[in-house]
């Protein structure tokens, strides 16, 4: 599902360098990437999803090569190919929960509104349980319910790739598990692949693998 | 776009006090310069409009503003009192038509203007309902006098007291109503129109009571002489004309004294018009003689004097204000920058991002348009009274 060759990535005017001479993750897998803050963890999650790009090294993701795509078709592979979820949600306060899981569709024309979607969206926000919150704002909401509104405006799309950064990371331990569950769940259902960032050492046995970025610093490559 | 307006109204719903003080201010930058070109358009039209159709006015000597506001708009000022002499002079030159107008009492905040018939032909005045002064004590009722007062012929309407305290000073007399007029769209409309004499009656230089030759109570007789009998302050005077005691009304003294505030001379052709200006001009006089048109044309110049210095405020106050507003919308997206960056992520290009926020723009924009637009029309009808109210007035 992804394959990254030789990538090299540096932020104009910092010293912060990210190498990754390899590193690829097979269809289906639930991967946890771990490592230090300011590791470059979020960035890879970025260059994936073509928000960062760099002409140094090759990511591609299916049939992509991400890196070689030109702005728009990045953007159109983004929103056709990726899910993502955040650590802080990053839902808009001023939609219900209803809008806020459709907003993709509003905000782009590479995707249209029809009765079909509304009906999966209703789906994915029972399957969430949070069907009866429909109609409330996330202001109203739980941090819990709030992560489950951002999982099902992630899967909503139907993405190949969910990328998840630190998304039980303002959860509390039951909460965590909680979400953790939903969220394999929803990726297994979805015939999905997953690429978690975590800092949660104690949930790592859950995932397929866990690439180290402490290593990729260090110079020894991904440990699996 | 769809999408765009409907995230963007949601936005903007949510954000209520912040829309509503942008939707404000955008509406007051457009409003009010509008209602003040509009309202002067209106004074200028009222004001012009009869102006040019009263060719000289014969008052007191002193402001001729105010003999002409109160002469042609029935005005709250006061100009200096006349007497019938002043009319007698203008009817004696045989160069002009005298119309007197006293113009002092009011019927409920109408202005009641005491005149003679000559002044409902020189306006082109027909009453639409009942009929025209016949006798004393009547009222013809302009349009909108009438409307608002909620009376119709056969009503009765009471002058209104000058002063609550004065017990020496017009006592109020119930009018009857005989007539409505015809909308003229002029300050006629909001006039309550009686004869010169009933005038004189409600100032109390003419009045009715009792015989005193034939009362039985004593108290009200001050002193009795030859031909002569004086009444105490006992004596009480009819506040209503009607057909029983309209005889016992009088006048005391010689009529040609008794007041008016001004005298509208119409000349029988442009020549007896000059001739007449120049007999007032020349003469050291107790009166003063104007032409309207040219009072209202340096009362206009100066209004629109005022207008540009007025319009230069607002435009300095709306350029502050854009300012303001734009200053508003640049902090609202440095606020909502994590929420630009969000919905990047999720695959929403610049663009579509610069289109979402100028539909909120947009939204606001034709809201502030049509809150505009809707305070101009609901202003609209008003517009006649506005102008009474803040110019004429």
């Amino acid at each position: 599902m992804i394959r990254i060759e030789s990538l090299h990535f540096h932020y104009p005017g910092t010293d912060f360098q990210l190498a990754i001479p390899r590193l690829s993750v097979a269809a289906g897998e639930k991967v946890a990437v771990v490592g230090p803050s300011g590791s470059g963890k979020t960035t890879l999650l970025n260059l994936i999803a073509g928000i960062l790009t760099t002409g140094d090294g090759e990511v591609q993701v299916g049939d992509v090569r991400v890196n070689a795509l030109p702005d728009a078709d990045r953007r159109d592979f983004r929103i056709s190919t990726i899910g993502f979820v955040f650590q802080d949600f990053e839902l808009l306060d001023y939609l219900t929960v209803w809008d806020n899981i459709l907003h993709p569709y509003r905000i782009t024309g590479a995707l249209t509104l029809k009765g079909e979607v509304r009906d999966r969206a209703r789906g994915l926000a029972e399957q969430m349980g949070i069907a009866d919150k429909l109609g409330r704002r996330p202001g109203h909401l739980s941090q819990g319910e709030k992560q489950r509104t951002a999982i099902c405006r992630a899967l909503l799309t139907r993405p190949a790739l969910i990328l998840a950064d630190e998304a039980t990371g303002n959860l509390d331990p039951d909460n965590k598990v909680r979400i953790l569950d939903l969220l394999f769940r929803s990726v297994d259902e979805h015939g999905a692949t997953l690429l978690a960032v975590t800092h949660d050492h104690g949930l790592l046995q859950r995932f397929s693998r866990v690439v180290d970025f402490f290593a990729f610093r260090s110079g020894a490559g991904g440990v699996a | 776009m769809t999408d765009s307006l409907y995230v963007a109204w949601q936005y903007i719903r949510y954000n209520k006090v912040k829309t509503a003080t942008l939707v404000a201010c955008i509406t007051l930058i457009g409003f009010l310069p509008l209602v003040l070109e509009r309202l002067l358009r209106e004074s200028e039209r009222q004001l012009a409009a009869r102006a040019a159709t009263t060719p000289l006015v014969v008052g007191a000597k002193g402001s001729a503003l105010d003999l002409v506001m109160s002469t042609l708009y029935f005005g709250d000022e006061m100009p200096e009192r006349i007497t019938m002499k002043a009319a007698r002079q203008v009817t004696d030159s045989d160069l002009a038509i005298a119309i007197p107008l006293y113009v002092r009492f009011k019927a409920r905040d109408f202005p009641i203007v005491g005149t003679t018939l000559d002044y409902f032909d020189f306006r082109g005045l027909q009453v639409s309902r009942g009929r025209q002064l016949a006798i004393l004590g009547e009222c013809v009722l302009g349009a909108t006098a009438a409307n608002r007062l909620g009376l119709g012929v056969g009503d009765s309407l009471v002058s209104s007291p000058e002063n609550l305290f004065d017990l020496a000073g017009v006592y109020p007399l119930k009018m009857q109503v005989v007539g409505i007029l015809h909308r003229t769209h002029t300050s006629d409309d909001l006039a309550v129109f009686v004869d010169l004499k009933t005038a004189w009656v409600i100032e109390g230089l003419g009045h009715g009571h009792e015989d005193l030759t034939r009362t039985r109570d004593q108290s009200v007789i001050l002193k009795r002489t030859e031909g002569n009998v004086a009444a105490t302050a006992k004596l009480m005077h009819f506040q209503e004309i009607t057909a029983e005691n309209m005889d016992s009304f009088h006048f005391h003294g010689d009529t040609t004294v008794y007041p008016a505030t001004a005298v509208i001379a119409v000349p029988n052709d442009a020549k007896s018009g000059t001739i007449l200006r120049g007999r007032y001009l020349g003469s050291g006089g107790e009166y003063q003689i104007v032409v309207p048109e040219e009072v209202i044309d340096s009362l206009l110049q100066n209004i629109f004097r005022i207008k540009n210095v007025i319009e230069a405020v607002i435009l300095i106050v709306g350029f502050a204000t854009i300012l303001a507003i734009v200053l508003v919308f640049s902090l609202s997206l440095r606020l909502r920058q994590r929420e630009i960056e969000t919905i990047f992520k999720l695959g929403c290009s610049r663009l579509t991002t610069v289109r979402l926020l100028s539909a909120e723009v947009g939204i606001i924009l034709v809201g502030s348009g049509v809150l505009c637009l809707a305070l101009l029309g609901a202003v609209a009808p008003f517009e006649n009274e506005l102008v009474r109210s803040l110019i004429i007035r």
